[in-house]
């Protein structure tokens, strides 16, 4: 039993495309119905999914090279911290959560503690000036209520 | 002369100052992405498009600048192919058989120079053909009603994994998992929510910009950390440049056949420009023989590919002007522009906007110039962007890319969509199934559910109506050989392997 990543990923296609099709099955009806509906094509499309997740389950490429397991953790890292940018962007203004985030990200390409907070410190002020003074979008530097 | 006068108006809206600026940037921007190692031209436009829209440009402006872009990449990824070994995207990979060994054998400036040049030549060309070919092929496309647009449809999906698609049910899939994405939202005919799974960020379906700059931008982080930022190629160095004036006269034939092959493989729907530099390298090899040389570094191995590969982006702007199908990845993108300029593409684009068509293809032609002169003088300013290091790179790649999307859009939800895309593209690409069909399924999945219905409305409900036509009938049976071919295709067509260091 090799070549097991296509075979889970077969699997998961099927089981999201089986919810798929059930959350089809309960589109309400509009009284302004046409012959096909609003049910039809994505289940079509579904079920071909399920189609090519089964050929994918019976003949598996070969096993893709998968990273070493603390690079598995930086990865996950990584999307932890691209997850608190998008929720703190807002609330915090530019300039903190881009410079800690680009800075913990460029940590995880390259581990060189000094160059890291270099490239987040000018990373953060660098496209801060290039977006608010060239381009002219409206970005709030700092949390509300600091200056 | 119809096309005369057309092109009179053209170059009245592209020699405007402000046009002629945008385009002088665009093409920088492109050649700096294009030969940033790993990044291509599609994630030059990825990146660019949610920018371009906050800077509220109107339609032209933004298309000008966004083309330039991506026929700067296109140029500029020959850049990385030759001196690192790195393509910046699949159609570069030809490039890199025969101009990594000639830069390792110290003639980086030569295959540079040449390379530059057989860009200029196919891009060149297939903007003439563009011009040539798209008023005809919209007049064809006047006949299309919805059964033939949906079997057109079809017919893109099944030959987006191209030719040498090494697994048609990846593809298929990958197709698939765009458009079940697609259907997310309102359903356009009875205006109620569908699998939104009730919630309410989603009543508005998921943007594609939100999609592309997750696929095609985030998710090179991902690919990065794994790697550490090292690549495993050897960087070359760059002496003098110099043109090989008598070299470029012995390319060519090969590069005007190159250019014809490669715009004919970009006009195909789906199949783009990985096809039109694979065929054209192959053409050419076949034509020179053993005593060719092919793979060993010579002038020819260099210019085939990058004039298809330029004609073929060319070409591929036939089909997504006048069908509003795009044969390629950054076609697809920049369909995702025009869509969000609210510009239909389609045979009624060239009567009712003249301006934005003819406007492109004249910014196209004057892009072209501006590369040459960037990418052959020039060329040694963009070298250096060679040694960028990757940890200061992506960082920033990755944070462009949020603010664009945040600053298009406001909000959260779609910075976690973007997340998400990013997660999603690491884990497709991981598994080699293709991530252009999944943005081909978000931009065209309404579409393609339209007009099935409307065909259907128009039959009430017989399904026969699909096949009636002459043109729909055949376009069915050109998607059925088009998904099947490359199957029994695999082993005639086996793709070279890249070069070792």
């Amino acid at each position: 039993m090799g070549r097991l990543s296509d075979r889970i990923f077969g699997l998961a296609v099927i089981l999201v495309a089986l919810v798929y099709i059930a959350s089809a099955m309960q589109i309400q009806a509009s009284f302004l119905s046409d012959p096909v509906g609003s049910k039809a094509f994505p289940i079509l499309i579904a079920s071909v999914a399920i189609i090519c997740a089964v050929v994918m389950i019976l003949r598996p490429d070969e096993e893709p090279e998968w990273p070493m397991a603390w690079t598995v953790v930086s990865i996950f890292i990584s999307i932890a911290l691209l997850v608190g940018y998008a929720y703190t962007l807002k609330p915090l203004g530019f300039l903190i959560p881009t410079a800690i985030v680009s800075g913990a990200l460029s940590y995880q390409i390259n581990p060189k503690p000094r160059f890291a907070v270099a490239a987040g410190l000018g990373l953060s002020i660098g496209l801060f000036v290039l977006f608010k003074y060239v381009l002219d979008l409206g970005l709030v530097p700092f949390p509300k209520g600091w200056f | 002369m119809d096309i005369l006068a057309n092109l009179s108006l053209g170059f009245g809206i592209a020699l405007s100052p402000y046009t002629l600026m945008l385009a002088v940037v665009g093409c920088f921007i492109g050649t700096i992405v294009g030969a940033l190692p790993g990044l291509g031209p599609s994630n030059g436009v990825a990146i660019m498009i949610p920018l371009t829209f906050s800077m509220g440009l109107d339609a032209t402006a933004a298309l000008v600048l966004l083309t330039a872009i991506y026929y700067g990449a296109m140029y500029g990824g020959r850049i990385s192919s030759i001196l690192l070994n790195i393509p910046g995207d699949e159609p570069a990979l030809m490039t890199t058989l025969d101009g990594y060994p000639m830069a390792k054998a110290g003639r980086a400036g030569d295959a540079l120079v040449i390379s530059g040049f057989a860009s200029f030549v196919g891009a060149f060309l297939a903007t003439i053909g563009l011009m040539l070919l798209a008023p005809v092929l919209s007049n064809v496309a006047y006949q299309f009603g919805p059964a033939e647009y949906f079997a057109l449809y079809l017919l893109a999906f099944a030959t987006l994994g191209g030719i040498s698609s090494k697994n048609q049910a990846k593809a298929a899939l990958a197709s698939c998992i765009g458009l079940m994405i697609a259907m997310i939202g309102l359903d356009p005919n009875s205006g109620l929510p569908r699998l939104t799974g009730g919630n309410l960020h989603l009543y508005d379906g998921i943007d594609f910009l939100v999609a592309i700059v997750g696929l095609f931008a985030v998710s090179e982080i991902f690919f990065f950390i794994e790697s550490h930022g090292k690549s495993s190629a050897v960087g070359v160095t760059l002496d003098k440049v110099r043109v090989p004036w008598a070299e470029i006269w012995t390319t060519r034939w090969t590069m005007l056949r190159s250019s014809l092959v490669g715009f004919i493989a970009g006009i195909l729907p789906g199949a783009g420009a990985s096809l039109g530099s694979f065929m054209t390298y192959m053409m050419e090899k076949s034509i020179a023989g053993d005593k060719g040389k092919f793979g060993t570094g010579v002038a020819k191995g260099v210019a085939a590919p990058e004039a298809g590969n330029n004609a073929a982006a060319g070409g591929a702007l036939v089909p997504m002007l006048t069908l509003g199908v795009p044969g390629s990845g950054t076609t697809a993108v920049l369909l995702a522009v025009l869509v969000t300029l609210n510009i239909t593409p389609g045979p009624t684009l060239f009567t009712d906007r003249p301006d934005v068509v003819w406007g492109l293809i004249a910014s196209l032609l004057i892009a072209n110039f501006v590369l040459l002169v960037m990418n052959v003088p020039m060329v040694k300013i963009f070298v250096k962007i060679l040694t960028v290091p990757p940890a200061l790179l992506l960082p920033g790649v990755t944070m462009v890319s949020f603010v664009g999307i945040y600053s298009l859009t406001g909000s959260y939800f779609d910075l976690l969509l973007v997340v998400a895309f990013g997660v999603l593209g690491y884990l497709l690409r991981k598994l080699d199934i293709p991530t252009v069909p999944v943005i081909m399924g978000i931009l065209l999945g309404h579409q393609m559910e339209k007009q099935l219905r409307d065909a259907m409305v128009l039959s009430d409900g017989d399904w026969t109506y699909l096949f009636s036509s002459g043109i729909s009938t055949g376009l069915m049976i050109a998607a059925f050989l088009g998904f099947v071919a490359p199957i029994f295709l695999r082993r005639i067509l086996s793709r070279p392997e890249r070069v070792a260091d």
